[in-house]
């Protein structure tokens, strides 16, 4: 596999992040988060890699909604 | 304010008596026809660059977009030509505004170079002078005008900007003060937060995550020079460490942009002397 910059590298590790946040959810809806943290980062596949400013407004986006529903008040996700 | 009321006058004109009372309001629509059915005699037009940036298409760049307006029209505050411009030409424009009279500090924005709050700062009369808008600098943008200001705020509260008392007043009343103590906050009681001298600070700008910033700098000095609060030990170690307080390096950028005419700058000096003494 290709050396990854450190910004694919974070982008790769708030995926990670996700998936752990998920294993906190309960059973029956796991797969209802995990295909919409799916679903919000195939949203952007298109995104060219060397657009910094963009891939980091996703970032930062993308840790907002890690944070909001990683909180255990949040139990299933449609 | 006044656009807006001759706007609506003008649509009142023209329509119904009585109406189905679906009709009775309509949200986030533009008059595309008939904006100014009468222009003006000899209008001064004036151009507004607005920095424009939309969170929904993140692959695009930020980009100024120029709007005219006839000044003779519009009144006479910055914020009522960025609401004609929403109301009139650009639905779309995104800007946070609450009070207009610089009261709320919505609406806190760097306009022709200064931050400030639009609706304090009159549109210079010079028609030919283009103007330019930008949201505050140094703050990741939501969207067009609109910073975000999660770690102001987190800031804010980092200092419990609130009374801290364990024992009760003899009479179990409220906690009185003398005058001369009451003076004492003045001159601070009066910050909105409206983060125009936080953002316009260069120390904050570079350091924004350990430095608390002058805002929230005079905050903590006011609480410090309260007399009623009994937790000054506690608030003077929290800030005695090298980066809350002493990044400051009296730029005073903070004072001279202040829309309220506060002076944070001195309030920091005190802070500094009192952290010495």
């Amino acid at each position: 596999m290709a050396r990854l910059s450190g910004l694919q590298r974070e982008v790769l590790s708030l995926y990670r992040k996700c998936l752990r946040a998920i294993r906190h959810k309960p059973q029956e809806s796991r797969s209802n988060f995990k295909n919409y943290a799916r679903a919000e980062f195939q949203k952007h596949l298109s995104v060219n890699k060397k657009d910094f400013g963009a891939v980091e407004y996703l970032l930062r986006k993308g840790h907002r909604q890690l944070e909001m529903y990683a909180s255990p008040g949040i139990r299933n996700i449609r | 304010m006044a656009s807006l009321r001759s706007t609506s006058r003008l649509f009142a004109a023209s329509r119904p008596l009585f109406r189905p009372a679906t009709f009775a309001r309509s949200y986030a629509t533009v008059e595309t026809k008939n904006v100014d059915p009468v222009p003006s005699e000899n209008p001064s037009m004036k151009t507004f660059k607005v920095y424009r940036w939309n969170p929904d298409k993140p692959t695009e760049k930020p980009s100024m977009e120029s709007y005219q307006l006839d000044l003779k029209k519009t009144g006479p505050m910055m914020l009522d030509a960025l609401i004609r411009i929403k109301n009139e030409i650009d639905p779309t424009l995104t800007f946070r505004r609450s009070c207009r009279e610089g009261i709320c500090g919505s609406c806190a924005m760097n306009i022709d170079g200064v931050n400030t709050l639009a609706c304090l700062c009159r549109i210079p009369t010079d028609a030919a002078q283009e103007s330019r808008i930008y949201p505050l600098p140094h703050t990741y943008v939501v969207k067009d005008l609109v910073p975000d200001l999660t770690l102001f705020y987190k800031q804010y509260k980092s200092i419990k900007p609130y009374l801290q008392r364990d024992t009760p007043t003899a009479d179990g009343l409220e906690n009185r003060q003398s005058p001369e103590d009451r003076k004492k906050l003045d001159g601070l009681y009066e910050c909105i937060l409206c983060a125009c001298c936080s953002t316009s600070c260069p120390s904050y700008w570079w350091n924004s995550e350990e430095y608390l910033g002058p805002a929230i700098l005079l905050q903590s000095y006011r609480w410090l020079v309260d007399s009623r609060d009994e937790r000054t030990a506690e608030r003077k170690a929290a800030l005695d460490n090298s980066m809350s307080v002493y990044r400051c390096h009296t730029i005073l950028n903070c004072t001279r942009t202040c829309p309220k005419g506060l002076n944070p700058g001195r309030a920091i000096a005190e802070t500094k002397k009192i952290l010495a003494a």
